[in-house]
């Protein structure tokens, strides 16, 4: 059988064969999963009994669910706060350090080194900055000053962005060297060429220099959005005593999903939430790959 | 599959090896429950008295840890694998009876009307018509710790007896700096931690209120009762000076371990860990008397149960095995290991355990205690973190906030017990 087939035909067969072993390998733990879930969020179930037919209820659901729309919200101001800042932040040191040769190479490791940290344990050590006096360590500087303490973390006004401010920490690293990457590959004759003409450096900037860097913005705006639409364990381990509190003031989507299956043992409204989240993921990305990717 | 819970069967057998050895011919049954070192341990021991008394039955050990328990009992016994006999939280009963999971108590060996008289009340909330689902071998309760080396500074003779004494005490005992934060709290405060029990079972029944009615399934604090045990509540941060703040130092446990809280009301599972802290000097009383006298308390437990999975010989040695685990001795190693209170008053109430330093003031509280037969206990919780937090962060009124809580607490309730 094998021996009549044309080389190309054994190609086919030999490329499927290896092929095999990923597709098996996705479809069990990526896309059954994903189908189950789907499936959960038409179905009522309390990983205890059977699971009962619920037809669109989980969605109704949610669509009523005060806290839903409040997550929802917060999901997008962790995504709108936090891709412009980082990608900003992360744009300018990766400029100026491109253009450093003293402690080039150390800079750029404590650049990095928050990446390569645990996100709990940083998480963890920020809680602890932001407590209230005596402990605190802002807190006790402001005191110091004799300036009344600030409610970081229990204050529905001030805990989103300090519960952001180490995630973006966390990202920039990563960032920064993408960037730097991004940079060196931009062919040096485009700058010799302007130095010729005698343009500004503001000019060589946004004429040369970020044009180029498109592929890589796109890279980093998707990669990072995603990151922040996911945003858990930061939120999470910040305010493990209240999750997402005050009054879900900080509470992400995947907070309200974790919370709904594994507190309330509600799997269905969580499958629905979860599906929720899936086509957020999937429109903001199509949305931006389609936006930065055009001329 | 198979394979893999095997070999978590032999991974949890430890002290038991040797006995599992010798009786290869006697029945085996598998107990399950979460993995906390003491709670192992007492269990080894229980398990070592019960297999001498008993040598044709093999006891199995099995733990895991809490955040996956519920998963894998709920995959195990439906496979027909898994635990004869499983440790559950009272809380979820509910569910594992709807689910099928557990089966009754055989009434001749655990008759409903001796247990109703030789258990602490509260159990009787495992008990549907005439037959028991399940039976704790340790409760716990609430109580009040007090920091001696702070009540001595303050120049306090004893810790309070009553709640107005609590609030004289807690002034005495808070300290403030020149930027006026609060470096040291009176009391600690936080519906994270234990205080929702204490202001649900404690302070609205001391108000004259009732929780709830019908069973728990009908909201009932909505009413002065509730609305003066919630103001009683806010006014410890929100009074002036206010005697806490809530987040002090984290989480009101750390700050009392750190010795920067005067008193701290918590379960008899915190005995442990302030056990080991150096340079703490603490005692524990009783929950304070409303002015009356009245006092209320808290209560909640685990409870064993045998599961649809065991029948025949296997049922028999489970029941033989839940007899042994609710024993009069079998809670007095629970007590002594665990640090967990006896659940029958003839060995709580015996006069050394009863007038016991430590373990005194909440066996005694158990005798004015109720049990909360929470829905979603996190999400009921969560509930009242939000009621204080609406009043503290941004200005609601006690009145708004609690019928706000109320409501919300109904709508959970009816959304469990619809379906």
């Amino acid at each position: 059988m094998y021996r009549n087939l044309t080389i190309r035909q054994k190609q086919i067969v030999w490329a499927w064969a290896f092929l095999a072993l990923p597709v098996l390998f996705y479809t069990v733990i990526r896309f059954y999963p994903t189908g189950n879930a789907i499936l959960i969020s038409f179905q009522d179930w309390n990983l205890l009994g059977s699971r009962t037919w619920a037809g669109l209820e989980n969605y109704e659901k949610l669509w009523n669910d005060p806290v839903f729309w409040k997550v929802f919200q917060n999901t997008f101001v962790y995504l709108l706060l936090g891709t412009p800042i980082s990608l900003v932040l992360s744009f300018v040191i990766a400029y100026h350090l491109d253009r450093l040769r003293f402690m080039h190479g150390f800079l750029r490791m404590l650049y990095f080194l928050p990446f390569m940290t645990s996100a709990v344990a940083m998480a963890w050590v920020w809680r602890w900055f932001y407590q209230d006096v005596p402990i605190g360590l802002f807190n006790n500087i402001l005191a110091g000053f004799g300036i009344p303490q600030i409610a970081f973390l229990q204050s529905t006004t001030n805990a989103l962005p300090a519960v952001l401010a180490p995630a973006v920490w966390a990202g920039l690293g990563f960032q920064v060297i993408i960037f730097m990457a991004g940079l060196r590959a931009i062919p040096t004759s485009y700058y010799e060429a302007a130095k010729i003409d005698g343009v500004g450096w503001f000019t060589v900037l946004t004429q040369i220099t970020i044009p180029l860097l498109r592929p890589t913005i796109v890279f980093i705006v998707v990669f990072s959005s995603i990151g922040f639409l996911r945003i858990f364990d930061h939120v999470f381990n910040m305010t493990t005593n209240n999750p997402g509190g005050p009054l879900n003031a900080t509470k992400p989507l995947v907070l309200m999903i974790y919370d709904t299956a594994f507190n309330g043992f509600d799997m269905g409204y969580a499958a629905a939430q979860t599906v929720v989240l899936f086509v957020i993921l999937l429109i903001v990305s199509l949305i931006q790959l389609r936006l930065l990717r055009s001329n | 599959m198979k394979s893999h819970l095997k070999g978590l069967v032999l991974a949890g057998l430890t002290s038991s090896a040797a006995l599992f050895a010798s009786a290869a011919n006697a029945v085996e049954i598998e107990y399950w429950q979460y993995f906390f070192d003491a709670r192992v341990d007492a269990m080894e021991t229980l398990i070592a008295n019960f297999e001498e008394a008993n040598p044709d039955i093999t006891v199995t050990m099995t733990h895991f840890p809490y955040a996956d328990y519920r998963t894998k009992v709920a995959a195990a016994i439906p496979a027909g694998e898994g635990p004869d006999v499983v440790q559950l939280f009272y809380g979820w009963l509910n569910d594992y009876v709807e689910a099928e999971l557990i089966q009754p108590l055989p009434a001749d060996t655990f008759p409903a009307d001796e247990i109703d008289a030789d258990f602490f009340p509260m159990v009787q909330a495992m008990k549907d018509g005439d037959a028991y689902w399940a039976l704790p071998t340790a409760v716990r309760s609430l109580a009040l710790f007090y920091n001696e080396r702070l009540m001595e500074e303050a120049g306090l003779d004893g810790p309070p007896e009553t709640l107005e004494e609590m609030m004289a005490a807690a002034a005495a005992m808070t300290k403030t700096d020149a930027a006026g934060n609060i470096t040291q709290v009176g009391i600690t405060a936080g519906m994270t931690a234990q205080d929702h029990h204490w202001w649900r079972e404690g302070l609205i029944r001391q108000n004259g209120g009732e929780p709830y009615t019908n069973d728990y399934r009908t909201v009932n604090y909505n009413d002065e009762a509730g609305l003066a045990a919630l103001e009683f509540y806010t006014n410890m941060f929100l009074g002036d000076p206010p005697v806490t703040a809530i987040g002090f130092m984290d989480e009101p446990q750390a700050a009392f371990k750190a010795g920067r809280a005067g008193m701290h009301i918590d379960g008899s599972f915190r005995i442990g860990s302030l056990a080991d802290q150096r340079g703490l000097n603490w005692g524990v009383t009783e929950l304070p008397a409303n002015a009356d006298g009245t006092r209320s308390n808290y209560s909640s437990y685990w409870v064993n149960a045998i599961t649809t999975k065991a029948e025949g010989e296997k049922y028999d040695a489970a029941v033989k095995f839940m007899e042994y685990i609710t024993s009069d001795e079998a809670m007095q190693i629970w007590l002594d290991v665990v640090g967990e209170l006896p659940a029958k008053p003839s060995v709580g109430m015996t006069e050394a355990n009863a007038s016991d330093e430590t373990f005194g003031p909440f066996i005694r509280g158990l005798e004015y205690a109720n049990t909360t037969k929470f829905a979603n206990e996190s999400g009921q919780r969560q509930l009242m973190v939000e009621m204080v937090e609406r009043i503290q962060l941004e200005g609601m009124s006690p009145a708004e906030s609690l019928a706000i809580a109320a409501e919300a607490e109904q709508a959970l309730l009816d959304n469990y017990y619809a379906e």
